[in-house]
């Protein structure tokens, strides 16, 4: 089979469709992890972020977490140009340990949150939203 | 070269069904917190016969989240104007000495129907009005204060204000009398190719709605939600900017907020939703 | 202080001792990522709300630390316990020190 340069252009226009332009998760969202939990190992029970799978505009993207007994759960948008989200630390009076907000997201990427639990162990939990462009100029 | 055709054609198939599928307008019941039912989806009015069956609000189109979003007066992020518009409402401003409350007490009350009816024939100015040309109107004349930008911020905002008291009121445009001549020049424009993709407002809202153009559902174009908290610019949007946005993107030079084209133009969309329910503001993606 | 700033707050006005409570929290602001540029292709300075707060008679609920990944009109939904009468405080703080404050009083009942 030969590849003239418009058969490979055509195909890479219809990979693009198929599958959409995954943005590259930064180091930085890596160290933030780092930065959260020490290195320690992470589990994956105990915590629920829910997100869209598709949003329809990245600028304002509804999502939760939820986790039973956290002290406190970092957001991180691992693809975003920098990957800090929020840092939600529960006090004596939160009547569960929730809460949900809107984010910015620049694409198609992993949201990931990570709980700290109240013994000192730590959850993660990640979700893959796909972040559409308008027809209309956007 | 003919598997790399073969693979390009699969993909893209099946990027078009799902997409296809995912373009309809979602059957949803739009109640507002959890009390006031309103009509976003009825039987095509005169203004539409024969080219539409049935009229949709945009909400239909849109995601489950965004639609959620407009279900709850908290949520929805467009009330954050309707209340700084309050507060201008209670403003004196002008010479006058007077505020919108000095003459119309309770916005809640005396504005209540008012959006429903707009754009509508003033007999004193011989002119078709559009709710913000009326908003300014009161403010030059009787205010004696100056008129607000046509598609700024605060007039956006009082015209969330007026729509958001409305809410579950039929939209119920007059198309005939002394209308009826701005009317069919909205109707005309309406049909009206323009700028270089040689675009009609028609070509993408009545003969393709419910398909997708790239990424975004098409509506219907309906204007019963205005003004409109887009998340994409995360600000209230007027009619008026929204057709400038639509012709521009036809690649055409476009015709400006408040000209006579455009309140034309607003007068025939708004007739095509009579019978939906005055949505404003509504949130959109 | 960026300009329309507004805070509002729904709390129910009455609870039974040590209910759960839903509180939802909006505040108006532009929440200026330091990411955009200009039309003259200058770098649109940061300013955000970078931490947001929530105590019921001085205990704390929640403590939210704000990245520029918060949208615009920052939205919280939480839960709270209500083991008593008394007043519940939101504060926002400002990249530029500003600081946005609202109570509810939360009666028993």
């Amino acid at each position: 089979m030969t590849m003239t340069r418009r058969g490979v252009m055509v195909m890479g226009a219809g990979a693009l469709v198929a599958f959409g332009l995954p943005m590259r998760a930064s180091a930085a969202g890596e160290d933030a992890i780092a930065a959260f939990t020490g290195g320690a190992d992470m589990g994956s029970e105990g915590l629920t972020l829910t997100a869209p799978e598709i949003a329809e505009n990245g600028n304002t993207v509804p999502i939760e977490v939820d986790a039973p007994g956290a002290e406190a759960i970092l957001v991180l948008a691992m693809g975003n140009p920098t990957p800090g989200v929020a840092e939600f630390k529960f006090g004596p009076l939160a009547g569960s340990h929730s809460a949900s907000t809107r984010i910015r997201l620049a694409g198609t990427q992993d949201v990931v949150a990570i709980a700290k639990m109240k013994d000192g162990s730590f959850v993660k939990a990640s979700s893959n939203v796909k972040v559409t462009i308008g027809g209309c100029g956007g | 070269m003919k598997k790399t055709a073969l693979i390009t054609a699969l993909l893209g198939a099946s990027a078009i069904t799902a997409g296809a599928a995912w373009a309809e307008p979602v059957e949803d019941t739009l109640i507002i917190n959890e009390e006031t039912e309103l009509t976003t989806w009825t039987d095509a009015p005169a203004a539409v016969e024969g080219a539409l069956p049935e009229v949709i609000s945009g909400w239909h189109f849109r995601g489950t989240e965004t639609r959620a979003m407009q279900a709850d007066d908290f949520d929805n992020p467009g009330m954050i104007f309707v209340e700084q518009a309050m507060d201008a409402w209670d403003t004196v401003e002008g010479e006058a000495g007077k505020s919108c409350a000095s003459c119309h007490g309770d916005a809640g009350e005396s504005m209540k129907g008012v959006r429903a009816v707009y754009p509508k024939w003033n007999e004193d100015a011989g002119e078709v009005r559009t709710l913000e040309m009326q908003v300014n109107a009161c403010r030059t004349e009787n205010m004696k204060a100056e008129p607000l930008k046509y598609t700024g911020t605060d007039m956006t905002s009082m015209l969330a204000l007026i729509s958001s008291v409305s809410r579950g009121m039929p939209i119920n445009v007059a198309t005939d009398g002394p209308v009826a001549e701005t009317w069919e020049a909205g109707k005309e424009l309406y049909y009206t190719r323009t700028g270089q993709l040689e675009l009609s407002c028609a070509n993408c809202h009545e003969d393709n709605y419910g398909r997708m153009i790239r990424a975004d559902h098409l509506s219907q174009g309906q204007i019963n939600g205005f003004p409109v908290y887009r998340l994409k610019n995360t600000k209230l949007n007027s009619v008026h900017a929204r057709f400038k946005g639509c012709v521009r993107d036809t690649r055409a030079e476009t015709f400006s907020p408040g000209s006579p084209e455009f309140v034309a133009l607003e007068l025939y969309v708004a007739s095509r939703g009579n019978g939906l329910s005055v949505e404003g503001p509504s949130v959109r993606n | 202080m960026a300009d329309n700033v507004k805070p509002r707050v729904k709390a129910p006005r009455k609870a039974r001792a040590g209910e759960t409570v839903t509180i939802k929290t909006l505040i108006s602001h532009p929440m200026e990522s330091g990411q955009r540029k200009d039309a003259d292709g200058n770098t649109i300075p940061r300013s955000i709300i970078n931490r947001f707060t929530c105590e019921f008679n001085g205990e704390m609920v929640v403590d939210v630390t704000m990245e520029p990944a918060i949208s615009t009109n920052p939205y919280f939904e939480f839960e709270a316990v209500i083991p008593d009468a008394g007043d519940m405080k939101f504060t926002w703080y400002d990249d530029d020190g500003s600081v946005y404050e609202e109570t509810k009083n939360i009666a028993l009942g």
